[in-house]
Order: structure tokens, then C-alpha cells, then sequence
């Protein structure tokens, strides 16, 4: 009976938290409030659910409770006196929560767009949408970025001053700033699944809760804009990368490369609904970063193996993408390309190409450099490079790497 | 919701108002405000002389040191501002993109402290 109790929270918890957060937020105009109120309705489900059973509908029993612990609290404060009428209204008429898929659809929409506000800091913006988009807690976002847990409650509650004192609106954007505010959205989204995905200072490579709740974020994005392309873009990126976690380390915790990697432990069922994400827009909608990304990602996805990859595809997405931004990275993984579809040569070529003061600091740059100076048997110069990779590079799994290779060559 | 908007700008780089082309200078400035005030937006605004006329004051142990010049030596001065109502910082955001130097230097958006 408890144990039921305690999954049916945990389910509640992960499929209506955001929902609930979201609606009444509309409801009270306030951020903080409506977290709170949310917080106290789920602490009263442990008790009211243990005592009287899992009601016919957790979700609309969270949110009458919420609103009426809302009332009490408004009550009690002089404040938010004038809100107090239409809350009144609100608890008396018996709601359901899943009644109007389209108001709800808009209050999380807003939801998002307010937590991903381009006046909010970008550290900011990640870690509300991780808190009221995804549902973690404090302490889970703390964790995920490995920092102490107070030191993100303090950031959380620097962004809810910010959003109360300047007016930060939780609205859907006009249509004119429609387009500039999603891929805002996406901004944000790709941030938290990159920050999983490779972890700066982490010991492990993929910190996977972060990746998922990216994924999360764009399936919940995807969800509520099924038709923005560059938002299915995002969401097939995401899935396509995420199909090669299980292959990316190997028994003894060792990053394997691309090229490396045992296709057989990809992910079939990501790799189906990233290009489906893919394929639901038509191929005359516009080539936008993160579809063309995406793109690059199913090439490999559908390649037997590293060899057999169809390389020239790849490069001429790469120039699609070159063509959007001056990203030194994007220059930067088209040399890549490039030296697999002409050889290691080539690849020096283009790599040499980019001055990048900035890429100097990017350990990826001197691996790539590295290991085309030893396929052309300039082991001199590999060595070079890989001395260098391993100086910028901050991350242990992929510095180990950068040794063994070291190691290799040396000896 | 109150809002300042506060003009930055780099002096050498704003035109000159009081010379031959004062005019067609003033021109979008006359515009912005017609247009604030159109919308009610309008709560009021002024330009400021330029930064070579600025007197900084400070009160120390009961001593008023007074001294030549701005409270921060930065490259972009406080030129003016103007005390607008907007919705919310959308709203602002966009009055603020409207100010005709924005294009050339920064309007810090800052919501009015309410006390009550």
C-alpha cells in the first residue's frame, strides 16, 4: 500500500510537477508562489494518499490542493490581497487539470519561455529550465553541475528576483520575436545536454541524468511546437547523439572514438525516434543549425562503419552549417570530414586554414591535428600536438585518452 | 510597471545637437518621444550635458569631498533617460530598441523601486 502510495507520488511528481507549477504560476502571477504552493500540495498527498488511497485523478486533486494551500497563504498576507477574489473562484470551481490541452500546452509554453528569457543570465536560464521545465530539485541541479547545493539554491533565487523586480514576462512572444525566442529555447536545451554530455571537470564522460532531461526538454518542446522544424532538429540531434552513449566508454571506463565504437551497442530505438523527428518536416523546410547537425548525426547513424560513412554527404552539411555561423568548431569538425573523404592531407589543409586564436585552448582542435600528423607519419608532430591537447584538456576520461595515445607514440 | 531606460554612449561618437544640422539631429528624437507619448507610455525624460560637466560628490566621516568628473571613468557616458510604463520587460525592451542611440551605444533597462 505505501510502496503504491510512494510510486504513484514519483509518478505524479514527474509527469505533472512542471504542468502544475506552470498552471498555477498563471494563476497567481508568481513564480515563487506557485512553487511553494505546488511543494505543499505534494507534501499532502503523502499523507491525505496514504490515509484515503491514490485519488481517481492525482493530477487535478494536486492542483485543487495547491490552489486552496495558495488561498490560505494569500490570505494570510496583505499583499496579494487583490488576488484573493479570483483564486477564491478558481479553488470553488472544480477543475481538471487535463481538461484544456491547449491552455495547459500554453501555460507550459510560457512556462518555458520565461525560464529561458534572454535577460536572464545563461547559467540562470539552465537552471530554471531544469527546475520547472524537467521538475529536478535544487539539490539534483546542484549535483548535476557539481556544485553545492546552496550555491544553486542562491542562483535560483537570484533569477526569481530578477523575474519579479525587472517584470521578466512569462508570455508566449509575439510572432515577430517568435522564431528568435525558440531557438533561444533550444539554446538552452543543447547547453544542459552538452554539459551532460561532455562534463567539463567531471570524472565520468556523460553525466546521463542531464542528457536525459535534455531530452526531456526538447520531446517536451517538440510536444507543445510540433511545427517548428528546428525544434524537431534539436530534438533528433539530441536522440541521434545520445543512440552512441552505451559505446562511447568502453569495459575500463576508456573514451572511444567515433570511429572506434561498437555500432552494435547504439541505441536502435534513438536512433528511430531522432530521425523521425528528422523526417516529420519536409526536406524544402529550412536548414537550420540544428537540423543540419542533426543531419550529420543520422549520416553517421546509418553508416555500417567508420569507413563506409558517407563522408562527402557529411562535408557538404558541414558547409551548409559553415555558412550559418563563423563557430570555429563547425571549421574545425569539417576538416575532419574533409580528411575522411580525401584523406589525411586534405584534412592538415583545412585545419591549417583556421586561425582561431580561440580553438587554441579547445583540446579537440589539437586531437584532430594529432592523429591526421599520424596517419601521414609525422609522429614528431602528433606527438606535439597531443602534448598540447592534453594541457587544455580538462576533462579526466578524455585526458587519460590523450595519454594512452602519448604513451603509444612515444614508446 | 515603471522602467528607466538609461542612455550610454560613447560622446565622441553622438552628433552634435546645437551645430547646423540640429534639426534633422533632433528629428528622431522628437519622433521616440511623440511616439512614447502617443502609447502613454510617457512619464518623463530628459537629456543630460555632457560628462566634461559632471561634479561627483561624496560624504565621508561628516566631510563632503566634491571632485571633478563622473562616479565611473568608463568609455560610454549616462547621456539621458526616460521613465516610461510598460506591461513588462518585453514592453520595455522594446521602447528601448526604438531610442534612436541605441544603435550606437546601450540603454540599460532598470525597473522603478516601488515601496508600497
Amino acid at each position: 500500500m505505501t510502496a503504491a502510495v510512494v510510486s504513484a507520488i514519483d509518478v505524479a511528481f514527474r509527469s505533472d510537477w512542471a504542468t502544475l507549477v506552470a498552471t498555477l504560476r498563471r494563476d497567481l502571477r508568481d513564480l515563487d508562489l506557485a512553487e511553494e504552493a505546488a511543494q505543499e500540495a505534494f507534501a499532502a498527498a503523502t499523507q491525505t494518499w496514504r490515509r484515503d488511497g491514490v485519488p481517481r485523478k492525482p493530477a487535478a486533486w494536486l492542483l485543487t490542493t495547491a490552489r486552496r494551500k495558495a488561498l490560505d497563504k494569500i490570505r494570510r498576507d496583505s499583499r496579494f490581497a487583490d488576488r484573493v477574489p479570483a483564486l477564491i473562484q478558481m479553488v470553488e470551481t472544480t477543475v481538471e487539470l487535463n481538461v484544456d490541452t491547449r491552455a495547459i500546452a500554453d501555460d507550459r509554453l510560457a512556462m518555458i519561455f520565461g525560464c529561458c528569457h534572454p535577460s536572464l543570465a545563461p547559467e540562470a536560464q539552465v537552471a530554471l529550465t531544469l527546475r520547472y521545465v524537467a521538475g529536478l530539485t535544487t539539490a539534483q541541479i546542484a549535483r548535476a553541475f557539481l556544485v553545492p547545493e546552496a550555491t544553486m539554491a542562491k542562483r535560483l533565487v537570484r533569477a526569481k528576483h530578477k523575474i519579479r523586480g525587472a517584470g521578466v514576462p512569462f508570455a508566449i512572444p509575439e510572432v515577430d520575436d517568435l522564431a528568435e525566442r525558440v531557438d533561444a529555447v533550444c539554446a538552452v536545451a543543447f547547453a544542459i545536454y552538452t554539459e551532460g554530455h561532455t562534463a567539463t571537470d567531471a570524472r565520468r564522460l556523460v553525466r546521463g541524468t542531464l542528457c536525459d532531461e535534455a531530452i526531456f526538454i526538447a520531446e517536451t518542446l517538440v510536444s507543445l511546437l510540433p511545427d517548428d522544424p528546428e525544434v524537431a532538429g534539436l530534438a533528433a540531434l539530441l536522440l541521434l547523439t545520445d543512440s552512441r552513449r552505451a559505446a562511447r566508454i568502453d569495459d575500463q571506463g576508456q573514451l572511444m572514438l567515433l570511429a572506434d565504437q561498437d555500432r552494435s551497442l547504439w541505441s536502435r530505438p534513438k536512433i528511430l525516434a531522432g530521425a523521425g523527428h528528422l523526417n516529420r518536416h519536409s526536406l524544402h523546410a529550412p536548414w537550420t543549425r540544428f537540423r543540419l547537425m542533426a543531419a550529420i548525426a543520422a549520416v553517421h547513424a546509418v553508416a555500417p562503419n567508420w569507413q563506409a560513412t558517407e563522408w562527402a554527404t557529411i562535408v557538404n552539411f558541414y558547409d551548409a552549417l559553415a555558412s550559418h555561423s563563423d563557430d570555429p568548431v563547425i571549421r574545425l569538425n569539417r576538416a575532419a570530414a574533409i580528411a575522411e573523404r580525401d584523406g589525411p592531407q586534405a584534412g592538415l589543409a583545412a585545419l591549417d586554414a583556421i586561425s582561431d586564436d580561440a580553438l587554441d585552448s579547445y583540446h579537440y582542435l589539437h586531437v584532430t591535428r594529432a592523429v591526421l600528423l599520424q596517419r601521414t607519419g609525422q609522429t614528431a608532430g602528433a606527438i606535439e600536438a597531443f602534448r598540447r591537447a592534453s594541457q587544455v584538456c580538462t576533462n579526466e576520461t578524455e585526458s587519460a585518452w590523450i595519454h594512452a595515445q602519448l604513451d603509444d607514440l612515444v614508446s | 510597471m515603471k522602467y528607466a531606460l538609461l542612455l550610454y554612449s560613447d560622446e565622441a561618437t553622438e552628433p552634435d545637437m546645437t551645430g547646423p544640422n540640429a534639426a534633422d539631429e533632433l528629428a528622431p528624437w522628437m519622433a521616440f518621444g511623440e511616439a512614447l507619448m502617443q502609447a502613454g507610455a510617457m512619464l518623463g525624460g530628459d537629456a543630460l550635458q555632457p560628462v566634461a560637466t559632471a561634479t561627483s560628490v561624496q560624504v565621508r566621516d561628516g566631510k563632503t569631498i566634491t571632485s571633478d568628473g563622473p562616479f565611473a571613468e568608463t568609455k560610454e557616458a549616462l547621456g539621458g533617460f526616460y521613465l516610461i510604463e510598460a506591461a513588462d520587460l518585453d514592453e520595455a525592451t522594446a521602447w528601448a530598441a526604438k531610442v534612436p542611440s541605441a544603435v550606437r551605444g546601450t540603454v540599460e533597462i532598470r525597473p522603478i523601486m516601488s515601496f508600497d
